[in-house]
This record gives structure tokens, C-alpha cells and sequence, in this order.
């Protein structure tokens, strides 16, 4: 039985490195040869901590200073935050160094993280001597077989001769294909070895790795053919868009076909917010119109999108009357929790022209003004409230509208994970891609503040917001060391309910408001950024609001603005768990 | 057919990979985390050089079964998976049977017994005799109850070494990837064979 089509030659990927030629006429270290490897594969920024494995490459680093930029963090976690947000901003790998044992541990998050929701990263860890592993040698950890289950790959370099190889395939396992985390870990003896390299050669190709599959044409022609019959088609986009930097083929295929398209929180931003095609978000806070005619559309069409818990709801329950076509470059992803009538395996890039080419050009008015009623609905019931309240207290939505006109949806905006993470992105407007950074699968507390660090080095011409609860900046809170040190201009909306909201929610709806350890302390988040040399300024009344806001986004350096919100509000609309799409509930 | 779909049965598959350390962990893991159990595991050099075999015996349904091959084969270094029914291979289990060589000798039925299930003798001394069988789990099962009565001392089986029927043969499409795309030299983490030589502080 085959599961994949038989191998075929795969063209050289335009996203290679270039070949670099190391000053191989007098012999270098391990740790020089790295430093080398990362030049040559254009890296321009490192997060990374130092420690006594590692010190080799950080004693390297100090001569290369003018072309690599060290960021220092103040916990490894933040390290790989801060890569994730750099390689969701720019498109490139994240680079992260860390020192053996818990140095490497602390990037175990991180590296979930990123496996998840495919974010392109390759972290150098420092080892303990080669002739100490398994000994339980002072910081050792086995980081290879720890980290196994969340790298896309990983791999022990214990001689310095290997170094340019091992990264080399690293950072074209990283980014190739669907992207992901990949870990070199590297002992401290291979660090320090001398030895003469040949000059770097990137990789292109691996023998047992097929990063691109075959597009099968016949595949293409009778999704086609589904889509020209269909009567009410509906789209649902994810990352795989914005990896594929498919974002110009994804909007021709949906200008041409017409067809109302609704996103995953990772595949915000792909199309504008105001594009009249874009109907909104999918999932248990998505919008009330793509989740409930998800189980009225006759023809289900998803793009890059991988059919997560949190967007089907009950899969038995989950568009039972569509036939689904599935376009997605990972073979696994297919049939693996919706049943796909039609596969259409590849890079999205490469399959949607090919689909483009083949649809009618079609308008769809009855089926899109479904979306609007449903849309009326929603406002009504929530979005109005939320966006609009009339109580005195704030509420997030209408922080984020405010921010909406103030940045007129040009900035980056970097969300944590709870209650604030579903309103930034139900009601954030981008205008661009690559303006939604968020922890979607795993749903990381502390991922925005590092994030964000990262995400304005991968886009310094760029405004970046983080928006983050009370819970989750103390997280990481540490990282407001680093805005210090580097002077990163990174604008922090904390959006204080004085509760971990989401788990609220929650114990309110399902546990009989039995509210069990969410009652949580803030400090004088003001004075803390104060400390770290940050401006701030605390918000409680609605007409500081926007000018507070403003003078967020005016200052010349980080800035942290805290905005008390209502404590006990709820997120509508809500796929409660268990539930179908179908029936999402607008109260 | 759905009646078919939701039935569990032994399922034969067959990962074709690189000879990497770590790599039996990542392929393990596949199993682990979805609380599958592996019923039996071989891991050998195939017959292209560099490539390693895995034979992965489970019970499970074909959806699944399915599913856990595409997640093997995305492993960076597995070149090729195929899952078949016991149907569609053929199928080995070899059988060690350590048994009283005064048994043997004495017991004349002992020694038909062992003739009758084909059983080899490996190797003889004067407190016991190793005996060998090949084949099915029934076929090796069969002996085990019939020797357990004469004081069987010991007993080991292998893991299942499997053959597709109905296949050209990894080998054809393995000459050809490798007349297209060239692999490149696999390097191999082998500081315990030169520990000594290791650069240390």
C-alpha cells in the first residue's frame, strides 16, 4: 500500500543559503566554524543565554560582533519567545543559543511551541565534553532524547569536523517543507577542536526528506470540478498561507472564485481585515457566521490549515454535509482529523495557481449575504457591547478598537494567551501580513513580551504591540531586562482584569463559578517597568483611554501601558467544548 | 465497510530509513504518545547499504495504522514506509527452546516431537541442548506447550522479520532515488568508538 505517491526529483529550494567560503587557510575552532555556518546561512540575530558548555561559541562571539547581533534575554525561554516572534516577522529562521543541561531544558517550551505551530527555528545548544555523556556530568542533560518529541529534527555534534554539515542541514530542515524547530546540540570539546573546513556548502537536499510533495494535477482538476459545482463554498485559511508566502496566489484564487474565506488565529492578516471576501474568524471565539455555516457549506475548501480541535469543535458534528478539499504541504496533516474528499498535496504557492487556472469566476451574492446576517447577529449581540459598552468600566474590545484607529491596522500585534489573546484577534485589524503573532496551538502563557523582542529585530521599520493579560507578562516578566539592555522599542498593552480571565470564564460557565486559583496579584506593573528604565502609565477611565494609547504609540522607546478592564467578562461567541461548530452560542 | 474500518488487526509495517542514531526514539515516540503498544519490532541493514529496516508488528485499525505510517514517514530520516496485513507478507518469527539433554536423550518422544516441528539443534552439552525453530507464532507456539511438560528451561522468540509479497522490491526504487538525487555522506555520532582520542580539557 502507498501512502504517498513514489519519490521524485525535488527542484532546488529558492530559500537555500548561499555558499559562503570560510577563511579555510588556517585551521578554526568548532565554535569559529559555527559562527561561520551562521553568516553563511544569513542569519543577522542571535537570542541566546551564556553558560559553561557554551562558552566556546560566546568567546567565538566576541569577534563577531559587527556582523552578528547577540541578543542577550534573561531566561532561556525568552530566548526561543524572542526567535519564534523574529521568524514569525520576518519570514526567516530564529536563532537561539543556550548552555547544556538547564540552559537546554529551558528551551523545552519553547520548542513545542514552535513545533506546533510551525515556526522555523534552529537552537545551538552547548554539551558537556564528549567523554562525559551519560556520565550525569555537572549540567548534562540528555537535550536529544528530551527533545525529540517537539523538533522537527535533532542531532549531537561531538566532533568539530561535523559542525558545517550538521548546521547546514539544520537550517534546511528548519525552513523548508513545513518549517519547524530543529536542535544541534554540540560538546563543549567539539567547540574548542581546531580544524581546517572546506568551505561551507548549504544544503538542498536529503535523501530521506521530501519537504515539497508531488502535486498530482488530477487532484487539482477535481477539486476544481467540486468547486465550479458548488453552491455555497466556504474557504478556511491558516498559517500554511503566510509559510507558503502564498498570501498574492491565495487572494487571486479568492477574488477569482469569490468565495466568503474565514481564518485560524494563525492565519490572520493573510488577507486584510477588510477585505469583502474575509468573513472572519473560525473556532471556539471565532465569528458566530463561518462557524455555524461551516455546517451548511456544500463545499468545504481548506488552505494551509491542519482541522485543530479548537477550530472543529466535535468532529462527529464537524461539516458533515461538505465535501472537503484539503490542500496542505504535509502529508500527515490530510485525513488525519477531517476526512478529505479531495487532497491536493503541495506547497500552496505552487498548488493555488493551478487551482486559479481552473475555477469559474463566480460571485456567490445569496451564499456571502449569509455571512452578513449572521454577522448582524453577532454585532448585535456582542460585538457592539464589546466594542462600543456603555458601562463605565473598559472593556479589551474597546481597547483594541481604539488601537485599531490609532494604528490603522499597520502594526504587528503580539498576543499572549488567554481572554486578551481572543479579542486582539477577533478585533485587531491588519492590513499585512505577518501582523498576527500568537501562540495558537500550544497557547503559551509568556510567549508575547519575549515575542514581541523578537518579532521588532525580524521588523525594526515596523510598530509592535504586545498585548498581554496580567497573567501572562509575569510569566516572563524578566524580559523587560532585555527591552532594557537592547533598547528594543516594543509597546506593552497590558490588559489587567485582575484574574486569570480565560480559566475564569470558564470555572463561571462550567463549574459553577467556583473560582479555584484565578484570583491573581498584580504588582505596580508601572513602577516594575520603571525599574528597567521603561516608561509607563496605568489606565483606568475611558476618556484617558485613547490618549494614553496614543502616547503609547508616540514614544520614542518601549513603553507599557496598563489598562484595568472589566474583571468578569466573557468571551462570546464560544464553541463550548464538546460542542459542534453548529452550535456556538452568542451568550 | 465501516464495520471494516473499525477492526483491529495485525498490521505488518515496514520503515525504510537512514542508519541514524536516536532514530528507533523518534519512530518509538509515534507509538508512545498514542498509547499504541508494539507488539513486536526488528531493525536490521537492508540490503542497499546505509539503509536500515524496520518491521513494526501492532494491532491496530487501518485508520490508524494509516495514520501513524505518514507519521513515521515525515521523520526526516525515514525514506519510505508500507504497512500490509498478514495477507500481503510473508512472515518469519525464529524460536530458542533450551531443554535437559537427559531429557532428549532419554525421552524418545521428546525427540520425535522435535522432529516433527522441524526443530534444528544448535548446540548440545551435557546439561542441556538449544533447539531452533522457524516460523509462524502458532508454529512456535505449538512446540513451546509440547516441550513445556520435559522440563523446558528456557525460551525465547524474535522479533517478526516480513517480506512484501506483492512488490517490486524496495531496492529498484531505492537505485533510482539515488540515480536522481545523490545522497549525501551520513555522518554518524561515533565518539564511543574513539573516546580516547577525544580532546578533553
Amino acid at each position: 500500500m502507498y501512502l504517498n505517491p513514489p519519490p521524485q526529483p525535488v527542484p532546488t529550494s529558492p530559500e537555500t543559503a548561499v555558499a559562503t567560503a570560510l577563511p579555510s587557510t588556517q585551521p578554526l575552532s568548532g565554535a569559529q566554524a559555527t559562527l561561520h555556518a551562521l553568516l553563511a546561512e544569513g542569519v543577522d540575530t542571535v537570542f541566546g543565554y551564556p553558560g559553561g558548555a557554551i562558552i566556546p561559541i560566546y568567546d567565538a562571539l566576541y569577534d563577531f560582533k559587527e556582523q552578528l547581533n547577540h541578543v542577550l534575554v534573561r531566561h532561556e525561554q525568552g530566548g526561543i519567545h524572542a526567535a519564534q516572534g523574529y521568524a514569525r516577522s520576518s519570514g526567516k529562521v530564529g536563532v537561539v543559543f543556550a548552555t547544556s543541561g538547564p540552559g537546554a531544558t529551558n528551551l523545552v517550551t519553547g520548542l513545542a511551541d514552535a513545533l506546533i505551530d510551525s515556526t522555523p527555528l534552529v537552537c545551538i545548544t552547548g554539551q558537556v565534553f564528549a567523554h562525559l555523556l551519560g556520565t550525569d556530568a555537572f549540567q548534562e542533560t540528555d537535550i536529544i532524547n528530551i527533545t525529540t518529541p517537539i523538533t522537527k529534527w535533532n542531532h549531537q555534534v561531538t566532533d568539530a569536523s561535523e559542525i558545517p554539515e550538521a548546521l547546514a542541514k539544520a537550517f534546511y530542515i528548519a525552513r523548508s517543507g513545513r518549517p519547524g524547530p530543529v536542535l544541534i546540540d554540540i560538546t563543549k570539546n567539539a567547540q574548542m577542536q581546531k580544524a581546517e573546513f572546506p568551505p561551507y556548502q548549504p544544503c538542498n537536499h536529503i535523501r530521506s526528506y521530501r519537504p515539497r510533495p508531488l502535486v498530482r494535477s488530477e487532484y487539482v482538476a477535481q477539486a476544481a470540478a467540486l468547486i465550479n459545482q458548488a453552491k455555497r463554498p466556504l474557504v478556511l485559511w491558516g498559517q500554511g498561507v503566510l509559510l507558503g508566502q502564498a498570501e498574492q496566489e491565495f487572494k487571486q484564487f479568492i477574488e477569482k472564485s469569490g468565495i466568503p474565506a474565514a481564518w485560524t488565529i494563525l492565519g490572520a492578516g493573510a488577507l486584510p481585515t477588510g477585505h469583502p471576501l474575509n468573513v472572519g474568524m473560525l473556532g471556539m471565539h471565532g465569528n458566530y457566521g463561518p462557524n455555524v455555516l461551516t455546517n451548511e457549506c456544500d463545499v468545504l475548501i481548506a488552505i494551509g490549515m491542519r482541522f485543530d480541535d479548537r477550530v472543529t469543535g466535535r468532529l462527529d458534528k464537524y461539516a458533515r454535509q461538505a465535501q472537503v478539499i484539503h490542500l496542505d504541504i504535509d502529508p500527515t496533516e490530510i485525513d488525519k482529523n477531517v476526512k478529505a474528499t479531495v487532497p491536493v498535496w503541495g506547497d500552496c504557492k505552487e498548488t493555488l495557481p493551478l487551482l486559479t487556472e481552473l475555477v469559474e469566476a463566480r460571485t456567490h451574492p445569496e451564499w456571502r449575504q449569509r455571512f452578513r446576517d449572521h454577522d448582524a447577529e453577532e454585532i448585535a449581540a456582542v460585538i457592539q457591547d464589546e466594542l462600543f459598552p456603555t458601562s463605565d468600566e473598559l472593556t479589551m474590545g474597546e481597547v483594541i478598537q481604539q488601537l485599531n484607529e490609532l494604528t490603522q491596522g499597520e502594526a504587528i500585534i503580539v498576543t499572549d494567551v488567554g481572554q486578551h489573546q481572543m479579542v486582539a484577534c477577533r478585533y485587531a485589524r491588519l492590513n499585512h501580513t505577518r501582523s498576527n503573532i500568537t501562540s495558537g496551538g500550544l497557547g503559551t502563557m509568556g510567549f508575547a513580551l519575549p515575542a514581541a523582542i523578537g518579532a521588532k529585530y525580524g521588523a525594526p521599520e515596523r510598530t509592535v504591540v504586545a498585548v498581554i493579560g496580567d497573567g501572562g507578562i509575569q510569566m516572563t516578566i524578566q524580559e523587560l531586562g532585555t527591552i532594557m539592555q537592547t533598547g528594543v522599542n516594543v509597546k506593552i498593552l497590558l490588559l489587567n482584569n485582575q484574574f486569570l480571565g480565560m480559566v475564569r470564564q470558564w470555572q463561571e460557565m462550567f463549574h459553577d463559578r467556583r473560582y479555584s486559583f484565578v484570583d491573581i496579584a498584580s504588582p505596580d506593573y508601572v513602577t516594575v517597568a520603571s525599574g528597567y528604565s521603561i516608561a509607563g502609565r496605568r489606565v483606568e477611565y475611558r476618556p484617558e483611554l485613547q490618549a494614553a494609547l496614543r502616547e503609547m504609540l508616540e514614544h520614542p522607546g518601549s513603553f507599557l501601558l496598563e489598562v484595568m478592564v472589566t474583571k468578569e467578562n466573557n468571551i462570546f461567541p464560544m464553541v463550548p467544548q464538546g460542542c459542534g461548530v453548529g452550535e456556538i452560542r452568542l451568550k | 465497510m465501516h464495520q471494516q474500518s473499525i477492526d483491529r488487526r495485525e498490521y505488518n509495517i515496514t520503515a525504510y530509513t537512514e542508519n541514524q542514531v536516536g532514530l528507533l526514539n523518534r519512530i518509538a515516540i509515534i507509538f508512545s504518545r498514542r498509547k499504541i503498544n508494539i507488539e513486536s519490532l526488528n531493525t536490521s541493514p537492508s540490503e542497499v547499504e546505509g539503509i536500515h529496516r524496520f518491521n513494526i508488528v501492532v494491532v491496530e485499525t487501518e485508520d490508524v495504522v494509516r495514520k501513524i505510517a505518514r507519521q513515521i514517514e515525515k521523520q526526516v530520516e525515514v525514506l519510505k514506509v508500507y504497512f500490509n496485513t498478514n495477507e500481503d507478507v510473508i512472515w518469519q518469527e525464529m524460536a530458542l527452546y533450551k531443554v535437559p539433554t537427559d531429557v532428549i536423550a532419554e525421552r524418545v518422544i521428546v525427540e520425535r516431537l522435535l522432529r516433527e516441528h522441524g526443530a534444528r539443534v544448535v548446540v548440545i552439552r551435557k546439561d542441556y541442548t538449544v533447539f531452533e525453530t522457524t516460523g509462524h507464532r502458532e508454529e512456535t507456539d505449538k512446540l513451546l506447550t509440547v516441550l513445556q511438560p520435559y522440563g523446558l528451561i528456557e525460551f525465547v522468540r524474535s522479533a517478526r522479520i516480513a517480506i512484501i509479497k506483492d512488490s517490486q522490491g524496495f531496492h529498484h526504487k531505492l537505485r533510482e532515488f539515488e540515480r536522481t538525487e545523490p545522497s549525501p555522506e551520513v555522518s554518524e555520532n561515533d565518539y564511543l568508538n574513539s573516546r580516547d582520542k577525544v580532546f578533553t580539557m
